[in-house]
């Protein structure tokens, strides 16, 4: 396990997951595999909560995918640093969309969780923020502490977008808390949910 | 209707597409989509999404389909190799997923670079669970396409339609 700052950093991952997803209303959600997923499902599975289990890179394209389909509803993407870096072009191509409904959160403990804790490339020079930044996104900011967080919130929840943050939270391990598995399970329920029962006979 | 010479089969994509219903059309730009993309392009109910690499857009096409659109995947063959975990996406959660491919690396290829995606992608389809057709003659693209499309987006499914380089036309250089 890499030790270093992220080990001290205040914000907790589980409540700032609750926070993001509390009195979520219309919100759709998509979770980046692994620990994201998990915050996700101990803030209280949900139908219209999407946690992957795989697809790594993946997470924010789905965001988007759901963000223009659904454009009158808000779309809140949370995933890890690492399955974000995995797949980086995506927000350049989030921002050519310009989806102004979509929100990407990254949970960043500055480490790969799911494999062992090793440090990601955020443990060094990356800054995520920047990147979104470079790439585009018109609304980006970085949150270190309690005060960030809540300052950020309504804007994660409403601001017109497209909107990334950037969250550093402290690297710990957690007990697990696990979403449903089955694939077309996730999806059907999603469905149903969003699109009535008939999306899915 | 087409009764001239040369089928315009990219027309008849489109075609098929709008029947289909299909709303967001991702993209890597391959030369031999060139008239298709134009096409979708001008059509005030697409949704053209530019990607930086395929395997975005299988990632896409699953987050339309939860919202409930339907979208079609444009790439050249080597871009089959970009997507192959991703795949796995719509494997797993059985979500439609319509590719349609202009081969390359095939007869009379000048760049060997395109080789070994251009003999692969089709066998990858397959293990990755994507139901392939291969077009060889322009008059069977658009009903090819339309059939593929229909079963995708019923069972839901994976749905490959393969385009010949022959169709597309032999280029003489750059990659
Ligand atoms: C294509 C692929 N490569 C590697 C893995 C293994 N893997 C699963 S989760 C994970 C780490 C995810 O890290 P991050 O997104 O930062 O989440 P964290 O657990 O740190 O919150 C990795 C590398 C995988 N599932 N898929």
């Amino acid at each position: 396990m890499t030790s270093g700052r992220a080990e001290t950093y205040p914000l907790r991952r589980r409540e700032v997951v609750a926070r993001l997803v509390a009195d979520r209303g219309e919100l759709l959600v998509v979770g980046g595999l692994g620990a994201p997923s998990w915050d996700l499902t101990a803030a209280g599975d949900h139908p219209l909560t999407f946690p992957l289990w795989g697809a790594m890179g993946g997470a924010a394209m789905i965001g988007l995918g759901l963000a223009l389909a659904r454009p009158t509803r808000r779309v809140l993407v949370v995933t890890g640093d690492g399955e974000m870096l995995m797949g980086l072009g995506a927000l350049a191509t989030i921002a050519v969309q310009a989806p102004a409904n979509l929100a990407v959160v990254v949970l960043d403990n500055e480490r790969y969780g799911e494999t062992g804790m090793q440090a990601t490339h955020t443990a060094g020079p990356t800054n995520l923020g920047a990147v979104a930044a470079g790439a585009g996104f018109p609304v980006v900011g970085d949150i270190f502490d309690q005060a960030q967080l809540e300052a950020a919130l309504p804007r994660i929840r409403a601001e017109p977008g497209p909107v990334f943050f950037n969250i550093k939270v402290r690297a710990e391990d957690l007990p697990l808390v696990l979403p449903p598995k089955d694939g077309v399970h996730l999806k059907d329920r999603f469905r149903a949910a969003l699109l009535g029962p008939a999306a899915i006979e | 209707m087409n009764s001239g010479a040369a089928q315009d089969w990219p027309r008849d994509i489109f075609d098929a597409l709008a029947a289909l219903d299909v709303r967001q059309v991702a993209y890597v730009p391959d030369a031999g989509h060139t008239e298709l993309l134009a096409r979708c392009a001008a059509a005030r109910a697409v949704r053209m999404v530019l990607l930086t690499t395929e395997e975005e857009g299988i990632a896409l096409l699953a987050g339309a389909w939860l919202g409930g659109e339907r979208g079609v995947l444009l790439m050249q063959s080597s871009g089959i190799g970009n997507c192959l975990n991703m795949f796995s996406l719509a494997r797993v959660c059985r979500f439609p997923l319509l590719v349609l491919v202009t081969m390359r690396g095939e007869a009379g290829e000048f760049n060997p670079w395109q080789l070994p995606m251009g003999r692969n992608a089709g066998e990858l389809l397959r293990l990755a669970g994507v139901r392939v057709t291969r077009v060889d003659e322009a008059e069977q693209v658009g009903p090819a396409v339309a059939a593929a499309g229909r079963t995708a987006f019923a069972e839901p499914a994976g749905a490959a339609v393969l385009i010949a380089q022959r169709l597309v036309g032999v280029k003489s250089f750059d990659g």
